[in-house]
This record gives C-alpha cells, sequence and structure tokens, in this order.
C-alpha cells in the first residue's frame, strides 16, 4: 500500500472538482425561475470546468515519473473530531480516484450536453441540471474522500441526487415509488457501510483510509471477515447487486439521461469502487472474496436472464447494467488477480452503456416518449446516427473484438478460470454462460428496435399522437457519437501493454497473473463463439418472423419467471413489505388501546375514571399535596429500609 | 459576564408582562413579542461568548439565598450542554412568533396573551436548564407545565382540554417523584454535613458515594420524571396527544424544546449524582431507548395524522438521544447532546413546515393531501430538506450527532447499537413515504381540491390537471422564507462545520462521564 504524501501543485486545489458542480447546483437552486434562460449553461459550464482541471490534474499525476508520488492526500479541514475520533474532510487523490474523476466528469460533461437538448421542453430544466449537478459533486466526493465516512458523505449524497433525479416527473405515482424504493434499498446497504465503519473505529480509532490500511493486521480474521461482508451489504445495495437489485429496473422511471449517467455509468458502479478501494481488507479474507464472487456471479446470471424477458427498452438495459456490474463484482471478488480488471470493465461498460442509454433516449425522444420495444422496428432508416452508434455500443457490449467490452469482458472471464477444485468451473461457466445470454437479449432488443418490420405505423401513442420518428438534435448526436468512439477504440487503449493496470498500480497493488484452467487464447474464443451463437439465436427467433405487438400471454414457465424479475419484488414484498404493514399496524393500535390504555387504566386504578381524573384539577393542591406526601413517604421508607436492612 | 445569564431570565418576563397588557392590539403584541425575543437572541449569542469551554465545570454561576431554612437557593450557572439548549430557545422563539404570525386563535383569543403564555414559557424553560440548586429545579420544572398547560388547554384543536390535562398530570406525577427523591438526597446531605442542602454540586458529591441500593431507589425517581419528559416508550402516549392538539408553534415548543429537559436531566442530574446506578441500570435504559427508536419509527410510519407523526419521530430520536447518554463514551454523549440541540433545530424545522403545509389546507391529515408539489414547489423543496434532515442525511446537522452517537456506543455496547442502526432505515422511509402521500403525484386530497373548488369534494380523485388553476393553495410568502431561511443555513452549517458546537460541548460531556467514573475504551492513537 503505497503512503499518500501532501498534496501539493495543481493538486492542492483539487477542492475545486467538487465545489464547481457544488457551485452550479446551489446557484440554481437559490436563483428560481431566474435561472430558466440559463441554467442548463451554467449547470454543464461549471461541470465542464471540472472535467478540464481533472484532466490539468491527470496529467500533471501523470508527470510524476516515481509511481510513489501519485498518491497524494489534501486535508481540508477536521470535520468531526471528538477526542479519540477525528473524522477528516479531505482528499485522496490517486490513480483509482483520478480514473473515477475523469469517468465521473467526463461522461458527465457529455450527458450534460446531451441533456440540454433532451430536457428542452421541460418545465424547470434550471432544477433538472441543479440536481444532476449536485449529484455530480457527491459522486466526486464519494470517489475522492479520503475516508470512510467522507465516503459515506458522498454515499448518501449520491443517493439523495438519485432520489431526486427518479421523482423527476413526480406527478407520476410509479416515479414516485421508484425513488422511494430506491433511496430505502440503498439504505438498507448503507447500514452494512456504516456498521463496518463502527467497527473500525472501535478497533483501530480511526476511520481514514491511510491508517486503516497501513493497520489492518490489527484485525483479527473474524473481524476482517465481518467487516468485507458489511461493505459488500453496501457495495450491492449502490450497485443493485443481489439481493438488493430490484430497485435499479424501477430507476428507470426517471429521465434518460439519469439513467446513463447515474444509473448506468457512475452511481451504481460506487459498490466496485469500494470493494476496490478496500482491496488491502480483502487482501486479507479468502471467504470474505469468494461471497463477493458468489454475489457477483449469480447476480450476473440474474441480470441477463431477466434481461431477455422485458419488453421495455431502458429496463432491459437496466438489467443489463446489474448482469455487467455482476461481471465486475466478480472481477473484484477475485482479489489481486481482478481489480484491475473490474475497474477496466467498469471504464468500458461506463461508455457503451451510457451511450446506449443516449441512443435509447434519443429513440424514446423521436417516439413520442415509447419506451415498449413491441412498438418500434425498422428505426435505422430514421434515426440513422442513432442506429450506427447505438449499434457500435452494441458490439462493444457482447464483447465482440475489437470493440471495447470484447477486452475487459474476455479478461474477466479467463480470471475467473483460475483458481482451484471448483471455483474455476462454476465461476469461469457461469461468466461464459453470460456472455452468450448477453449477445442474445441485446440483439434481440437491435432486432425489436432498429431492424425488422416498423410496426409503429399503424398504432399511436398513449396521448393519442401518431408517431413520427425523427433524428435527434445535435446536442443529443454528438455525446453520442464520441461514446461510440470510446467504445470503438477503449478498451484496445486500456488494456494494450496493461496501461491501466500499471497506472492503478499505486492504489490497487500489482495485478497479478495466474493460469487458468483454460487458456486465455481458448476463453477469447468461446467467449467470442458463444457470444455469436446467442446472437445467432435471438436472429432465428425474432429476426426472421414477424413480431406480435402485444406480448405473448402463453409463454413458458421460464419466461413468466423473468417478467416476473425472478421473483425478487414478490420475495420482498413477503418477507419485509407485508409483514412490516401489519406489524405497524398492530402497533398502532396497540399504542392507542395497549399503552395509553394501560397508562389511562392505571391512572383510573389510582384515582378513578381518567374522567374523575380530569375533575381532579379543581382539587389540585389537595392532591399535590398528598401525592407529594405519599410519594415521599414511600421513597423515604424505601430508603429506610434499605439502611437499616 | 454573569448578568448575561440573569438577563436571559428576565428579558422574557418583562416581555411578557409587555405584551400582555397589549392585548387589544394584535399587531403591537405580535411586534412586541418578536423584538423582545430578539433580545432574547442577541442575549444567546452574547453568552455563548462568555462561556468558556476549557473553563470550570458551571460557568457564571450567581445566587441568592431562597428558603434558608431548608438550604434552597435561588442559583444559576451553566455548563456547556445548558449553553447549547438556552441558544435554540433563543433561536427557536423569534421563529416561532414569525410563523405564527397570521395564525388565527380560537375565538375570544388574543395575540397579547398567546404571547405572553409563550414568553413566559421560554424564561421558565432557561431557568430549568440555568438552575444549579436542586430544589429551584424542581420548582421550575413544575413551573413550566403551567403556562403549557394554558397554551395547549388555551389555544389547541379540538381535544385540547383531554391534551393539556394529560400533558399535566403525567409531567406533574413524574415531577412529584423526582422530588420525593430530592427530598431523600437532602436528607443524606444533612446527615453527612449537618446542614442540608439542595445545591448541585455538594449533592452529586455526597450521594454520588452512597452504596447502590439507595443510589438505585433515587435514581428510579429521577428517572422515571426524565423518562416521562424526554419521553421514552412506554411512558410517551402523552406526547402524541399534545403534539396533535396544541397549535403549530405550541407543538415546536413542547416537541422541539420542553422535551430536552428530559434527556438534559438524565446528563446534569442521574449520571453525576448516581454513578453507581446508572451503570447498573443503563442495560435497562438502553432497551428502553432502542425499543423507542424501532417504536417510534414504526409508529410514525403507521400514523395518519401529521402532528402525531411528528410526536412518534421524536419518540425515535429521543431513543438515539438516551441510546448516547447510557452508552458513557464521549462520543456518543457529545453525539447525544449535538442530537438535542440538531433535533430542536430539525425537527422545529419540520414542525414549522408542516405547519405552513396545514394552514394552506386547514387539515392536518396526510391523506387531505396529495400532489401539492405543483402548486408549492419550494414548500416542497423545504418540506423535503427538513426531511432530509430529520433523516439524518450527511452534509445536514442531524447526521453528525446520530453518526457520533452510534458510532460512540458501538465500543461498548454494540447488539444495541446495531438494533438502532435498523432504525436509520425506517426512517427513511417514514420521511419519504410523508413526502410521497403530501407532495408527489396529481393533485389531490381534500383540503386541496376543496380549496380549489371552494368547498370540500366528494371524491378526492376527481378529474386533475386543471384544479391547480383553481386551487386557493399558493407557495411560501415572504415572511415564511424568512423564518425557514435561517434554519436552511444552521442546517447546512452544522452539517458541513460542527466543530464550534461540538468544541462547546466535548470538556462538559468529559466532566461528567469522570463523574460516572468511566472512560472511554477507544482512546487517542499514538502519533496522531
Amino acid at each position: 500500500m503505497t503512503e499518500p504524501v501532501v498534496a501539493s501543485g495543481v493538486a492542492s486545489f483539487a477542492w475545486l472538482l467538487l465545489a464547481l458542480p457544488a457551485f452550479g447546483a446551489a446557484v440554481l437552486l437559490v436563483s428560481g425561475r431566474r435561472a430558466d434562460k440559463w441554467g442548463h449553461l451554467l449547470g454543464s459550464a461549471t461541470l465542464l470546468a471540472s472535467f478540464g482541471y481533472a484532466l490539468a490534474l491527470f496529467f500533471s499525476t501523470l508527470g510524476v515519473s516515481d509511481p510513489e508520488g501519485r498518491v497524494q492526500n489534501l486535508h481540508l479541514w477536521d470535520w468531526i473530531d471528538v477526542n479519540a475520533l477525528t473524522v477528516e474532510f479531505g482528499l485522496r487523490i490517486d490513480p483509482l480516484s483520478l480514473t473515477f474523476v475523469l469517468l465521473i466528469t467526463g461522461v458527465g460533461s457529455l450527458i450534460h450536453i446531451y441533456s440540454i437538448g433532451y430536457m428542452a421542453h421541460e418545465e424547470g430544466r434550471r432544477k433538472f441540471f441543479a440536481y444532476l449537478n449536485l449529484f455530480v459533486s457527491a459522486m466526486l466526493l464519494l470517489v475522492l474522500g479520503n475516508g470512510f465516512v467522507t465516503l459515506y458523505f458522498g454515499w448518501e449524497g449520491v443517493g439523495l441526487a438519485s432520489y431526486l433525479l427518479i421523482g423527476w416527473y413526480q406527478y407520476k405515482p410509479e416515479a414516485a415509488s421508484a425513488a422511494k424504493k430506491a433511496f430505502l434499498m440503498n439504505r438498507v446497504g448503507d447500514l452494512g457501510l456504516a456498521i463496518a465503519i463502527f467497527l473500525m473505529f472501535n478497533k483501530l480509532g480511526t476511520t481514514q483510509y491511510t491508517e486503516v490500511f497501513s493497520r489492518v493486521s490489527e484485525f483479527s480474521s473474524a473481524e476482517v471477515l465481518a467487516i468485507t461482508l458489511l461493505l459488500l451489504l453496501g457495495a450491492c445495495g449502490k450497485s443493485g447487486q443481489f439481493p438488493l437489485q430490484a430497485w435499479l429496473p424501477d430507476a428507470m422511471a426517471g429521465p434518460t439521461p439519469v439513467s446513463a449517467l447515474i444509473h448506468a455509468a457512475t452511481m451504481v458502479t460506487a459498490g466496485v469502487y469500494l470493494i476496490a478501494r478496500s482491496n488491502p481488507l480483502y487482501n486479507l479474507s479468502e471467504d470474505g472474496r469468494l461471497v463477493v464472487m458468489i454475489i457477483g456471479a449469480v447476480t450476473l446470471l440474474i441480470g441477463c436472464i431477466i434481461g431477455c424477458a422485458y419488453d421495455d427498452f431502458k429496463k432491459v438495459l437496466a438489467y443489463s447494467t446489474v448482469s455487467q456490474i455482476g461481471y465486475m463484482i466478480l472481477a473484484v471478488g477475485l482479489g489481486p488477480i481482478g481489480y484491475a480488471l473490474g475497474i477496466m470493465h467498469l471504464l468500458t461498460h461506463g461508455f457503451f452503456k451510457a451511450g446506449l442509454f443516449l441512443g435509447a433516449g434519443s429513440v424514446m425522444h423521436g417516439m413520442n416518449d415509447e419506451g415498449n420495444i413491441r412498438r418500434m422496428g425498422g428505426l435505422y432508416k430514421f434515426l440513422p446516427i442513432t442506429f450506427v452508434t447505438w449499434t457500435l455500443g452494441y458490439l462493444a457490449l457482447i464483447g465482440i473484438p475489437p470493440f471495447a467490452g470484447y477486452f475487459s469482458k474476455d479478461a474477466i472471464i479467463a480470471a475467473a478460470f483460475t483458481g482451484e477444485g471448483w471455483r474455476p468451473y462454476v465461476f469461469g461457466g457461469v461468466a461464459l454462460l453470460g456472455a452468450a445470454l448477453t449477445a442474445f437479449y441485446m440483439t434481440r432488443l437491435l432486432i425489436l428496435v432498429f431492424l425488422g418490420k416498423p410496426r409503429w405505423k399503424e398504432l399511436k401513442s398513449e396521448d393519442g399522437r401518431e408517431y413520427h420518428p425523427h433524428e435527434s438534435p445535435l446536442t443529443m448526436t454528438v455525446p453520442m457519437i464520441i461514446l461510440a468512439v470510446g467504445s470503438i477504440g477503449g478498451g484496445w487503449f486500456l488494456s494494450s501493454g496493461g496501461r491501466l493496470a500499471g497506472w492503478l498500480e499505486p492504489s490497487l497493488g500489482e495485478l497479478k497473473e495466474e493460469h487458468g484452467v483454460i487458456s486465455h487464447g481458448m476463453v477469447g474464443i468461446l467467449t467470442v463463439v458463444l457470444a455469436l451463437l446467442g446472437a445467432g439465436l435471438a436472429f432465428l427467433l425474432f429476426g426472421r418472423r414477424k413480431q406480435p405487438v402485444e406480448r405473448p400471454a402463453r409463454v413458458a414457465w421460464p419466461v413468466r419467471a423473468a417478467r416476473a424479475d425472478l421473483y425478487g419484488n414478490a420475495l420482498n414484498e413477503a418477507l419485509f413489505a407485508r409483514p412490516g404493514t401489519w406489524l405497524t399496524r398492530a402497533l398502532v393500535f396497540l399504542d392507542l388501546k395497549g399503552v395509553d390504555g394501560a397508562v389511562n387504566g392505571t391512572a383510573a386504578l389510582l384515582g378513578g375514571s381518567s374522567g374523575r381524573l380530569r375533575r381532579l384539577q379543581t382539587g389540585f393542591v389537595r392532591s399535590y399535596a398528598l401525592s407529594m406526601l405519599l410519594g415521599s413517604i414511600f421513597v423515604l421508607g424505601a430508603l429506610l429500609v434499605v439502611r437499616f436492612s | 459576564m454573569t448578568w448575561v445569564l440573569i438577563a436571559l431570565l428576565v428579558v422574557p418576563l418583562v416581555g411578557a408582562l409587555v405584551v400582555a397588557f397589549l392585548r387589544k392590539d394584535d399587531k403591537k403584541a405580535k411586534l412586541v413579542a418578536l423584538a423582545f425575543s430578539l433580545v432574547e437572541l442577541v442575549l444567546a449569542g452574547l453568552l455563548w461568548f462568555a462561556y468558556d469551554p476549557d473553563g470550570d465545570r458551571i460557568q457564571l454561576a450567581s445566587g441568592v439565598d431562597w428558603i434558608p431554612a431548608f438550604g434552597v437557593r435561588l442559583q444559576f450557572g451553566i455548563d456547556g450542554i445548558a449553553l447549547v439548549m438556552i441558544a435554540v430557545i433563543a433561536l427557536l422563539i423569534p421563529l416561532v412568533i414569525g410563523a405564527g404570525w397570521t395564525e388565527k386563535l380560537p375565538a375570544g383569543r388574543s395575540q397579547g396573551g398567546y404571547l405572553s403564555l409563550i414568553l413566559i414559557q421560554e424564561a421558565v424553560t432557561v431557568g430549568v436548564f440555568a438552575a444549579t440548586d436542586v430544589f429551584l429545579f424542581y420548582v421550575l420544572f413544575e413551573v413550566m407545565l403551567i403556562p403549557m398547560y394554558f397554551l395547549i388547554g388555551g389555544y389547541g384543536g379540538a381535544r385540547r382540554q383531554y391534551a393539556a390535562v394529560k400533558f399535566f398530570l403525567y409531567s406533574f406525577l413524574g415531577g412529584l417523584i423526582m422530588l420525593a427523591s430530592a427530598i431523600g438526597a437532602y436528607a443524606m446531605a444533612s446527615d453527612e454535613l449537618g446542614k442540608g442542602t439542595f445545591d448541585w454540586a455538594t449533592l452529586v458529591k455526597v450521594v454520588s458515594d452512597a452504596d447502590s441500593t439507595t443510589q438505585t431507589w433515587l435514581f428510579l425517581g429521577f428517572f422515571l420524571a426524565f423518562a416521562i419528559k424526554a419521553p421514552l416508550v412506554p411512558f410517551h402516549t402523552w406526547l402524541p396527544d399534545a403534539a396533535a392538539e396544541a397549535p403549530i408553534g405550541v407543538t415546536v415548543i413542547v416537541v422541539g424544546i420542553l422535551d430536552k429537559v428530559g434527556t438534559f436531566g438524565m446528563l446534569r442530574y442521574l449520571l453525576p449524582m448516581f454513578p453507581e446506578a446508572s451503570k447498573n441500570l443503563a442495560p435497562y435504559v438502553l432497551v428502553l431507548a432502542v425499543a423507542g427508536v424501532l417504536y417510534g419509527s414504526l409508529l410514525a410510519t403507521g400514523q395518519r395524522d401529521m402532528k402525531r407523526f411528528l410526536a412518534y419521530v421524536s419518540i425515535a430520536h429521543f431513543g438515539f438521544i438516551a441510546l448516547g447518554i447510557f452508552s458513557f463514551t464521549s462520543q456518543a454523549g457529545v453525539g447525544s447532546v449535538s442530537y438535542m440541540l440538531n433535533h430542536s433545530i430539525s425537527t422545529g424545522m419540520l414542525i414549522l413546515v408542516v405547519g405552513m403545509v396545514i394552514a394552506r389546507g386547514g387539515s392536518s391529515l396526510i391523506s387531505d393531501y396529495g400532489g401539492m408539489s405543483k402548486v408549492a414547489p419550494l414548500l416542497s423543496g423545504m418540506l423535503l430538506l427538513a426531511g432530509l434532515t430529520t433523516l439524518s442525511l450527511p452534509g445536514t446537522n442531524s447526521f453528525v450527532s446520530e453518526f457520533l452517537v452510534l458510532i460512540g456506543s458501538f465500543p461498548t455496547r454494540p447488539v444495541f447499537t446495531i438494533i438502532a442502526t435498523v432504525g436509520m432505515v425506517l426512517a427513511a422511509l417514514y420521511v419519504l413515504w410523508l413526502y410521497q402521500r403530501i407532495m408527489t403525484g396529481p393533485l389531490r386530497g381534500d383540503a386541496l381540491i376543496g380549496a380549489a373548488a371552494g368547498q370540500r369534494s366528494d371524491s378526492p380523485s376527481g378529474s386533475v390537471g386543471t384544479l391547480e388553476k383553481k386551487t386557493a393553495i399558493g407557495d411560501l410568502s415572504k415572511r415564511e422564507i424568512a423564518v425557514l431561511a435561517p434554519l436552511v443555513v444552521i442546517v447546512l452549517a452544522l452539517g458541513f462545520y460542527p466543530q464550534p458546537v461540538l468544541d462547546v460541548i466535548t470538556p462538559t460531556v468529559g466532566a461528567t462521564l469522570t463523574e460516572v467514573g468511566v472512560t472511554d475504551p477507544v482512546t487517542v492513537q499514538e502519533g496522531k
């Protein structure tokens, strides 16, 4: 673990990264309607400035030839300081956090620009930009904070921004419910994060990264296991991992740029960041890492399976995100052979998934906000730029070389095939199966949306308008084009010569390589072949037949189960929501009849009925004296008994 | 600077007297009352600077004999905890007066009478926190009930008589039992010193040496009074009634300030005077505390009435405060005291905002509202912010206190802490659910749509969309913004930079823990 040096030079202004978007948010929120005309410009400008500064910071750090000097600590102020507990408000500027800073501000800037066009007709667009800026600021605190409590601050902050943005169309009851659900399920995860922080303080008296990581050896193995599992719970909440995955698809009720930025590229990957950041802890616990891998593997399958059955454009992409983050969690669960791979997939995914979402937004923007892919078809003619950029993202996601996803996903699958006993076969096998399923559902999406017969021609949208699909304005297409370029070359660029892994070394340690039970070259071939098989199967099923506009009601049980989110919501409902509701009702009843009744009843016993008690106030002085006397006699009597016994 | 503390006691009383003569002229009464409360606020600011955090245990002390035969003195002084509480009272009273500026009082009642009672309440409450004579504390503890009894009973809602009497009897009964304990302590002092006294510092020395059985009995007497006041489950049932029936400003005082006397009493009287009993009985108190967190949260979720909702939220929060007090670590203790301050600010803000909602719709039933953010976006934002500080979001003041309570309790009481942490999730549930029901979705509810049509509609789910043009519900007025703006600033300022407050509290909490005879399990690491 590299010890940080005190931040100097460019890095001593790193607080500007957070402060600029936060300033933008504050101005937009306080100005009110006055900001309607320029709010979106201010929001985008502050973020672009932040991005510009991030680039300067990145290159100045890259210019430090000694990798040891690339980890810097910037102390801002003591946030909470009570005797042994000192929580610093400070930033840790190192390769890992800088990588995230570039992703967040870079993709964030693109999505801000896209939103100018996408949200042009929305009332209160300024508020939308204020929330987006708030999000970026909190997300930057999450990745830059130099301790677990500052991370927690950012962690809850992005939760709030996510809540506000999912609930953006808050006149729709389902948007308000989805927002609340997201916040609640996140808080369940936060519980784990909070208790992990308590454990660290209890043992070490500190929650700052530098001290915790340099003293991990003081923890017993049980404590390390507990902390790693609790942090994993936090990661599951934020990153939509099993068993806390159900909020993420619902979160698609928010505007599409939000889905792209928060629920695909950045916030939902915070769990991966948390585990990678805590690598000194995870390195010590094989069992902890095994649980991480199991969660990742289970989630990646759940995401793929459900993704095959949905007809909502954004929800399919959302489950795809769930599943891809499953890959990342699986990767970081592999430990030193996987941390950097997880981060690499996170970066390439950030690009192509943001691009895919923006493409979906562009399609919906041109289709009267229609999200049902069964009501689309043949759109390639009408939205050519969207079609091309989306297809590039698609190829990247399903892992066809030389597109970005191939490099990052193939590396994870190959790493999953390492280890002893049953593990490589199970985890490697699941990862391969996931690749095939991913290709299947994504190809289905491609065919139903862009290819085939235009099924929308004889239909009308819910508000009674006819569909007139059209290409989106430049503010929307340019960000899509830039992201598509990243989807083409990003994977090769980051992986060639171990470029990313080498850069991340001061934060994550050296990327170890192990030989798997199947050779890396073989895995590469298998991945591509399975992806092609999955795509081919989808083509056979959906490309050659005319697809019905209504989804078929009579389907086999796997499809029914997938349509019902593999009963995840039903389980939550049965385990928590319903018992909770009943318990609450019972307690409300008890509180009125029981506790209050008991008290009133006791009062009645002592002084007649409660009605008579009310009348007591007339004889108030007498009863005062009487009670005082009785009470005093009682206590003094007790004292005497105690003294003389 | 001793005069500042005395002035803080006298100024509101003078104000009350002056305002009482202005019962004919409501406008003038309001202006004069506001002026006096602002003077009080300035005095509280002076008090803050006069207090030296690293100075004596009790500062700015002064006193005269009152009943020499029993050694009773009128003596006052403050420690860090009392200082913080006095400051927050002085802060909230002007806001309460501002928020109630246009409130309609029941027929036949004048603003002069109402505000006069509020100012008396302020003076007496400051006195409770400043008293350093145990008998004086008891007297003020009971006197505090009188203006409140008239405020609830005279200016409240439909069941105000019931609520006022219930409030009075509960607190009064608790107080009497406390008096018995106080007399017990007095008797011990006269045995030991040959001369009875109620002086707090002397009693601490005498009683804290007593054997643990004696301590236990005396502890229980005080504890019951404080547990009712705070309130801890199952002594809480007076609070929802009082909160629901009181006019909104009075609800702020009851929920935001008065019940802090209970937790203040635990810190000032229970812990130092009965250290052995406090340690022995801590597990039982912690059970009540943690039960309160879960019970209050679940009941808050199940409430139909906004004001009762506020009461149960507070019951949950008092569970956290008691958890921190009886975990006996400096972080948890400082957390509890800052929680007392922050609860006053956050819950005060939440109550004021809810009051603004009720003032618009004329109903405190949650189901009478819906989709209000469409017609009152600023009000909606304020409700959300007040809600977020109530659920302790980082960046707001309450996070600091809740975090300190939990991280401080964990080393000594891990199981209780983990159970209480579940309260965090429940807090998100009850806050966001309230917000969702009142503010989001289509415009609906009798209170809003009734206002639109000029009368109550029969079907609350009638056609929507055109209604917002007709509804008489408006967004925040300039006066309301002026009331809420200082709270918004304080909520955020103390969220990002709480250290000035923590620095005032920490030494007093440290002294209290020394009096209990415990040391922190987690100590400062070498090289720090």
